[in-house]
């Protein structure tokens, strides 16, 4: 990442945002791997032919591609604005200034919750880039960090 | 505020009527098609009067209903209205949350001097106010209290715009009014009434596509036209290519017509004051402080002969479409002014104007040639391969389209504003506030990774802004530079 040199270097995501990624990856590939079982055992194709490449492919997306995942997102929190990178192919990086943000979320889902992590969510007035979410943060970050922004906010921009 | 004023307090009871009147109206045409689907069933004038007797009785009665369920109250801190015939809905909306102010008067409405009062929140179509319908005295007078009450919280506004009062910024004459018309060319109107009069055909008199018919009308000789063969033909083409321009043409200029009639644009202390309709007269006043961005739209005939179009972006809604028209059909030295009291300024010969990355378009036009290929590979192994060149023909015409569009986009930022120019055959220019923007957005695909630019997304209130194809170095300082004039900006100057 060459091109990121000249910037703050970012703040990387929980780790154990990397479990839940595999969680989530997992629950996808499951119907398919149940799916490809069928095939197999209804005997079709010679043996193999279904369920090794399924397989092969639903490791890949469990093990391999949550890593690369976690490694393309991040964020930096600054003195008066929050920066979030995110994606692997799509890749985007947003910066909200704080004195811009309308209101901010603090959520966690069942999943997040098992791994004591939480998304951030603040809204802007904006058509675009409403609201910017940053998931993976440890529970207890993401609440410092949604009072040091909601400090910035002095009053309302609109 | 007095106590009588904090009692709930019900909307014009002739509003009542208008109701009625419209919801009639939007039943009508399911009506009548039920009522022809079951002509057979039911063919006698006593079950159509029935009919017409129910429907005017259910649009009666609901709407009376609905004016009877209907209160609101003007409090001291908000606006209540509690609605709802069966299930109640009570929404409040503070001052400070309301965007602007309009009033509608439809044409009934207009006759008995009601109007539907409007209370913009920028939260999108449905969530707003409306009190349909009161006096429009009274509307006016709500609406003056909204401004003074947005006054009263937000004092600085009141010193910014600080300028001679009612002063008529555009208007537009009969004259050119008619000649907007001309270039508003409909050929939507054309197909629908092309497409009415094949549907309805059994309503006419005669037969629409009947040749002969026509002939006789024109009474032009049998045996005439007989000899001419060929030539009547390429009259008929012209006979129907004159009736369609016609057709395109009325619609064009009564469309025009019926919505920018009067059409006045004024500055007044509190903001931009915009009055149109011919039977629907609207009347919008937009705080200038809320004013985010602005649209030049021109299209390519039009811009030939210097006409412009120029729209306010904010969070306000107007009548459907996301942003005001403050000048639909102007010459640039006309919208200049208007722009300058918007505090902004159009991109002048002093504008240092940026290009895109050429290696986004040059990524465009193969991916675009990769949509006749598909057809021309499936052509090439049918019957006839040699009609697969066909589609191949597509390929220069879209790169061409890339070549123009990379000829026409440009992009610039300036101390206080950002600029910027796309389109293909006619450009439109958008012109945002530096310091009005939200969040800045750096986004890149796959192909733009490879080819080191991206897409810088502007957050801007009421719309959207984005420069596309610029390399990525100079997207990184565009947006630190944004980044740092709203960093730098105190809030109380923004409200």
């Amino acid at each position: 990442m060459d091109d990121q040199d000249e910037e703050r270097a970012l703040t990387p995501l929980h780790p154990n945002h990397v479990k839940l990624l595999r969680v989530q990856a997992a629950l996808m590939a499951l119907p398919v791997t149940v799916a490809a079982l069928v095939l197999e055992i209804a005997g079709l194709l010679p043996t193999g032919a279904i369920i090794v490449p399924v397989l092969l492919s639903a490791a890949w997306v469990i093990l391999r591609v949550p890593l690369r995942r976690h490694a393309a997102r991040g964020y930096d929190m600054g003195s008066d604005r929050l920066r979030v990178v995110r994606g692997l192919w799509f890749h985007s990086d947003t910066v909200v200034p704080f004195g811009r943000v309308q209101h901010i979320d603090l959520s966690q889902r069942p999943l997040e919750r098992a791994f004591g992590l939480a998304t951030l969510t603040v809204h802007t007035a904006g058509t675009h880039n409403s609201s910017v979410s940053l998931p993976g943060l440890a529970q207890a970050d993401a609440a410092a960090m949604r009072e040091a922004i909601r400090a910035h906010i002095k009053r309302e921009t609109l | 505020m007095t106590g009588a004023a904090l009692a709930p307090r019900r909307t014009a009871p002739l509003g009542v009527l208008v109701g009625a009147v419209s919801s009639i109206r939007q039943s009508v045409f399911p009506a009548a098609a039920g009522a022809y689907g079951l002509r057979e069933a039911f063919g006698n004038l006593a079950f159509v009067a029935a009919f017409a007797l129910l429907l005017l009785v259910i649009g009666g009665v609901g709407s009376f209903l609905k004016w009877w369920r209907t209160t609101y109250v003007v409090g001291a801190e908000d606006i209540r209205l509690e609605s709802g015939v069966l299930s109640r809905a009570a929404r409040s909306v503070p001052y400070e949350r309301i965007q602007d102010v309009s009033l509608e008067q439809p044409l009934l409405a207009r006759l008995l001097g009601l109007a539907a009062v409007k209370f913009e929140t920028g939260a999108g179509g449905k969530d707003e106010l409306t009190l349909a319908y009161l006096p429009l005295a009274e509307g006016a007078r709500l609406r003056e209290l909204v401004r003074d009450r947005k006054d009263d919280a937000v004092p600085a506004v009141a010193a910014a715009a600080a300028e001679p009062a009612g002063q008529v910024l555009f208007a537009m004459s009969p004259k050119r009014l008619a000649l907007f018309g001309l270039f508003e060319f409909s050929l939507a109107a054309v197909a629908v009434a092309l497409g009415a009069a094949q549907q309805l055909d059994f309503l006419l008199p005669f037969d629409v596509w009947d040749w002969d018919h026509w002939r006789e009308v024109l009474d032009v000789p049998t045996h005439r036209i007989a000899e001419l063969g060929p030539l009547v033909q390429a009259f008929a083409a012209l006979v129907i290519l004159l009736a369609v321009s016609v057709i395109g043409v009325t619609t064009g200029v009564v469309r025009t017509i019926m919505r920018d009639w009067g059409f006045v644009l004024e500055r007044t202390a509190k903001g931009f004051r915009r009055r149109r309709g011919l039977f629907n007269k609207s009347d919008v006043v937009m705080p200038a402080h809320r004013v985010q961005a602005l649209q030049l739209r021109t299209r390519w005939l039009r811009r030939r002969f210097g006409w412009q179009g120029l729209k306010f972006v904010s969070l306000a809604q107007d009548q459907g479409s996301g942003s005001h028209a403050v000048a639909p059909f102007a010459q640039l030295d006309e919208i200049d002014p208007i722009v300058r009291a918007a505090g902004f300024a159009l991109p002048d010969a002093a504008t240092d104007w940026h290009r895109p990355a050429r290696r986004a378009f040059i990524d465009r036009a193969v991916l675009s040639a990769a949509i006749p290929l598909a057809p021309a590979v499936g052509l090439a192994f049918s019957p006839e391969p040699l009609l697969a060149v066909v589609p191949l023909l597509a390929i220069p015409l879209l790169a061409l389209r890339q070549v123009f569009l990379w000829h026409r986009a440009r992009h610039a930022i300036d101390e206080r504003h950002v600029y910027a120019s796309h389109g293909w055959l006619a450009p439109r220019i958008d012109v945002a506030s530096r310091v009005k923007l939200q969040s800045v957005e750096i986004a890149q695909g796959p192909l733009a990774r490879r080819g080191g630019y991206a897409t810088l997304h502007l957050g801007l209130a009421g719309g959207t802004l984005a420069f596309h194809a610029v390399p990525l170095a100079e997207a990184r300082r565009m947006r630190d530079a944004v980044l740092d004039s709203i960093a730098r900006l105190d809030f109380s100057q923004l409200s």
